[in-house]
C-alpha cells in the first residue's frame, strides 16, 4: 500500500499529495510519471511526478478534482493509502546544457515542468520560466519555480497577477519584441497551450519539447491506448514519451482522443457524486 | 482391493466407448454473457471418458505435452475414481492444470499424437477435458495446500507474473527456493489476467491457482516494472537475488500502419481485452473502466487473440461482430475450437480482405473502413500462400469500432535496461533453447519475450526448462 504522508490543499479542488513510495522516489527523474489507482476497482490514472524526496522516500503529485477517481482521491487524508502506485514510467526529459531554456507551465503543467526547470538550472542553463493560470489563486508552485529560474514571468487570464493573458502572449513578447535568443523551450500544460507554443516557436525554429498526456492503461507499452501521431508516425506516449518534439506532434488528434470517453466519465462522476451525497 | 480399481485391460472394449464432449452453455445465451462456455464433466462423464484410454506401451501423449504430464497415469487414476490422486499426479509436472485444461491447444499437442485418435472413426481421448475435471475437482474437494519440505538459502526473482513466470515460481518454490514475482500491473497472471476472457478462463479459477502459489510462500510484488522501478542488475547486485528469470511476455502491439489508425474507436487487441478483462469494463456497476458499444465491430487478424476479441465484442453488446482476414480460412492460426465457438455464436468470418484506410468523422471517431479484396498467390517465407490485392476491388463498410489483432513486437523496457543481455534482430531475448539461459550470467528468460507471440503452454514449457537449469546453476554455481 502507498500511504499518503502529506496532503495540502492548494485551493479550488487542487491538492498536493506526498506519497510513500520508496522505489519510485529513489529512481524518478524529471519528466517521468506514475500510474495510480485509488481503489481496487478503480481506473489507472497517469500523473506526472512533481517532486521526489529520496530521504523521506516520498513522491509529490498535484491533482485537480475533475472526475470520479480524482474526487475519491480528494476524499483521502494523511494516513490513508492508495491501492496502487507504479513507476517511474516514461523516458526522462532530456537534461543537457542547452544555454537559454524557456520553461513554460500552464495550470497543472507547472507541477510537471518544475522538476525539469530545476534540473536544467542545476546543470547551468539560463532558465526563464513562464507560468500561467486562470487566476492568481490557481497559480501553483510559484516560489519553487522562482527558485528554479533566473527569471520568472507570470500570466493570468483574468489579469489578477502578472500579465493579463496567456503564457503564449508572454513567449511571443520574448521572441518577437525582446528578441531573446532561445536555445530550447519546454512546454507543459493543456494540449491547446502546448499546441499554441509549438506553433509560435516553429517559425523561429526553436526546438520545443512538450509532454503528452493521452489516455493510458498499463503505461508499459503493452496496450497502445496512448498512441499519438508524431511526424505522422504512431508513437506510444508511455514508452516512447511522454516528451516529444512539439513541432511534429498532431495535437488535434490528441485532443480528440482525450475526449473519447468524456460522456462515460461524466456519467460515472455524476453517479458517484449522487451516491456520495446520499451517504453524506 | 479398492472396489473402484479399473477393469482388466481390454483395448477393444475401450475403443467402443464414444468420446464425451463437455456440455456447454447454448450459443444463443452465451453470446450475450461472460460466463464460461463449457460446463465441465460430471464425475460419471469423466470416468467414462477415462475408460477410453488404452494405456499404450509407448504413450506419445506425454511427449506431445510441452510440460510432459504423465497423462496415462492421471487418466487411470480418474478411471479408478481417485480424482484427487489424478490432480496430484498432474501437479507433479504442471502447477496450473485448471488453466491448461482450458486454454491449451490439445488438438495440436497431446491429443494430436494420441494413438486412438490416429485410427479412423475413434477420436483421441479428451485429455484436456480430463485435466480440467481433475483440477476443478481438487479445487472443490481437496486440500490444495502444498508443503515445502526443505528450505533452500537461495533467492530467485521472477520478472512477470504470466504463464512462464508462474511456472518457474511454483516449481522452484516446491524445491525449497525463496521466490519473488515482480509484476508490472496491479494483479499477477499476465495474459491469463488481461488477455484471456472470462468466458474462456474464469478469473475465479485463475485467482484460485494464484492463491495456491501465494500459500506456498511465493512472494508477489505488484506495481513493479523491472527496468523502471528496479533493474535486473539491481535485483542481482543489490537485492541479493541469485538468479533472475525474465518472462515479461508479449510486447507492444503491432498496428496495420494504414491511414486513419489513430482515430478513436480503433483498439489494439491488447487494449480492448485489457479494458474488458483486467479492468472489467463489462461490469459497469462495479468498475470504472469505460468502453464504447455500437453496431458494428470488425476484428482484423485470425489468431486466438482475434477470436477472443471478436467474441468479447459480441458479448459487450455490438449488434454485429466480424472477423476480417487477409488470407483464407485454411491459413487461420486460431484453434479450431475457438473458431467453431465463435461461428456458433453468430460471428461472421470474411476472408481475403485487407484494410487500406480508416475513415472518421469530425470528432475523429472511426465511422468506416476501406478494404481491398485479395487472392492467394505464391507461398511466402512462412510457407503460406501470400495474399495479393485484386485491382479495383475496393469497398467501404461502416463500422463503429475496430480491433487490430495481428501480433506484437518485443517490449523494450527490460531488454533496454539490462546491459550484457543479447537480443535478436526483432528485439527478443536470445536464449539457449535447452536451458533458457540468456547471454548474461544468472539471467534466464522464456515465453513470448524470447520466442515472440506464442501460447500459454509453450511459455510454461519454457519455464519448465528454465527451472531445471536454474536449479543446476544454483546448486553448482557453474554458468
Amino acid at each position: 500500500m502507498y500511504e499518503i504522508v502529506v496532503k495540502k490543499s492548494l485551493g479550488e479542488g487542487v491538492n498536493l499529495y506526498g506519497i510513500y513510495a520508496p522505489d519510485i522516489a529513489s529512481k524518478v527523474l524529471p519528466g517521468q510519471f506514475v500510474i495510480l489507482r485509488v481503489s481496487d476497482k478503480g481506473e489507472r490514472v497517469p500523473i506526472t511526478v512533481a517532486n521526489a524526496d529520496k530521504k523521506e522516500k516520498t513522491i509529490t503529485i498535484m491533482v485537480q478534482t475533475l472526475g470520479k477517481t480524482t474526487h475519491m482521491l480528494s476524499e483521502l487524508n494523511k494516513g490513508d493509502s492508495l491501492s496502487d502506485v507504479v513507476g517511474p514510467l516514461g523516458v526522462p526529459t532530456e537534461i543537457e546544457k542547452f544555454g537559454t531554456v524557456v520553461c513554460i507551465g500552464g495550470g497543472f503543467g507547472i507541477a510537471a515542468v518544475y522538476p525539469i526547470a530545476k534540473a536544467l538550472r542545476d546543470l547551468g542553463n539560463n532558465v526563464i520560466s513562464i507560468i500561467g493560470a486562470r487566476s492568481k489563486n490557481l497559480l501553483l508552485m510559484e516560489n519553487e519555480m522562482r527558485s528554479a529560474s533566473s527569471e520568472i514571468l507570470i500570466a493570468t487570464n483574468d489579469g489578477s497577477y502578472g500579465t493579463k493573458g496567456i503564457v503564449t502572449d508572454v513567449l511571443r513578447r520574448l521572441i518577437y519584441e525582446d528578441n531573446l535568443p532561445i536555445n530550447r523551450v519546454v512546454a507543459i500544460g493543456p494540449v491547446i497551450m502546448m499546441k499554441a507554443v509549438s506553433d509560435l516557436t516553429r517559425e523561429r525554429h526553436i526546438k520545443t519539447m512538450v509532454s503528452l498526456n493521452p489516455i493510458m492503461i498499463d503505461g508499459t507499452g503493452m496496450c497502445g491506448a496512448c498512441r499519438v501521431l508524431v511526424d505522422n508516425k504512431i508513437k506510444f506516449a508511455c514508452v516512447d514519451g511522454p516528451d516529444f518534439d512539439g513541432h511534429l506532434v498532431d495535437f488535434d488528434n490528441l485532443m480528440s482522443r482525450l475526449k473519447f470517453y468524456k460522456e462515460e466519465e461524466k456519467a460515472s462522476y455524476e453517479c458517484h457524486m449522487k451516491e456520495h451525497h446520499n451517504k453524506v | 482391493m479398492d472396489k473402484n480399481e479399473s477393469k482388466p485391460f481390454d483395448a477393444k472394449e475401450r475403443l467402443k466407448i464414444k468420446r464425451h464432449e463437455m456440455s456447454s452453455q447454448p450459443s444463443e445465451e452465451r453470446r450475450r454473457n461472460f460466463k464460461e462456455v463449457p460446463y465441465g464433466y460430471s464425475p460419471e462423464e469423466a470416468v467414462e471418458e477415462a475408460k477410453r484410454c488404452i494405456r499404450c506401451k509407448k504413450p506419445y501423449c506425454i511427449e506431445g505435452c510441452p510440460v510432459n504430464i504423465n497423462i496415462p497415469a492421471f487418466i487411470k487414476l480418474i478411471e479408478d475414481g481417485d480424482f484427487l490422486g489424478a490432480a496430484k499426479k498432474i501437479k507433479e509436472t504442471n502447477s496450473l492444470p485448471a488453466i491448461c485444461g482450458r486454454v491449451c491447444p490439445q488438438e495440436d499437442q497431446c491429443e494430436k499424437v494420441c494413438i486412438i485418435g490416429k485410427r479412423k472413426d475413434t477420436p483421441s481421448v479428451a485429455i484436456g477435458n480430463l485435466e480440467r475435471f481433475a483440477a476443478d475437482y481438487e479445487a472443490e474437494h481437496g486440500n490444495v495446500h502444498i508443503e515445502i519440505k526443505t528450505e533452500k538459502d537461495k533467492k530467485i526473482a521472477v520478472v512477470g507474473g504470466g504463464p512462464a513466470g508462474l511456472t518457474v515460481a511454483g516449481d522452484l518454490r516446491k524445491m525449497g527456493y525463496s521466490v519473488s514475482i515482480f509484476e508490472a500491473l496491479h494483479q499477477i497472471g499476465g495474459v491469463l489476467m488481461y488477455g484471456i476472457p472470462e468466458f474462456r478462463l474464469p478469473k475465479d479459477i485463475l485467482m484460485r491457482e494464484l492463491n495456491v502459489l501465494k500459500d506456498m510462500g511465493v512472494k508477489v510484488f505488484t506495481n513493479a516494472v523491472i527496468g523502471k522501478t528496479i533493474t535486473v542488475d539491481e535485483l542481482l547486485e543489490e537485492r541479493g537475488y541469485d538468479a533472475v528469470f525474465i518472462g515479461t511476455g508479449a510486447g507492444t502491439p503491432k498496428f496495420l500502419n494504414i491511414p486513419g489508425e489513430e482515430l478513436n474507436g480503433i483498439y489494439s487487441s491488447n487494449e480492448f481485452l485489457t479494458r474488458v478483462n483486467l479492468m472489467r469494463a463489462y461490469d459497469k456497476s462495479e468498475y470504472d473502466t469505460p468502453i464504447k458499444i455500437g453496431k458494428m465491430l470488425v476484428v482484423f487478424g485470425a489468431g486466438n487473440t482475434a477470436m477472443d476479441s471478436v467474441r468479447t465484442g459480441l458479448r459487450l453488446g455490438y449488434d454485429d461482430a466480424r472477423v476480417f482476414y487477409r488470407r483464407s480460412r485454411k491459413e487461420m492460426t486460431a484453434r479450431l475450437e475457438e473458431v467453431h465457438h465463435a461461428e456458433e455464436e453468430g460471428i461472421k468470418f470474411e476472408f481475403l480482405i485487407n484494410p487500406v484506410r480508416f475513415i472518421g468523422n469530425e470528432s475523429q471517431n472511426v465511422t468506416a473502413v476501406e478494404c481491398l479484396r485479395m487472392e492467394l498467390g505464391d507461398p511466402d517465407e512462412s510457407g503460406r500462400r501470400k495474399p495479393v490485392p485484386i485491382k479495383g476491388s475496393e469497398f467501404t463498410i461502416s463500422i463503429d469500432a475496430a480491433v487490430i489483432a495481428i501480433g506484437t513486437n518485443a517490449n523494450p523496457i527490460v531488454p533496454n535496461s539490462t546491459p550484457g543481455m543479447d537480443l535478436n534482430k526483432w528485439g527478443h531475448i536470445i536464449v539457449d533453447e535447452n536451458t533458457e539461459k540468456t547471454t548474461k550470467k544468472g539471467v534466464f528468460a522464456g515465453g513470448d519475450i524470447s520466442t515472440g507471440a506464442a501460447t500459454v503452454i509453450l511459455a510454461m514449457g519454457a519455464g519448465k526448462k528454465a527451472v531445471v537449469a536454474i536449479n543446476e546453476y544454483l546448486e553448482t554455481g557453474i554458468w
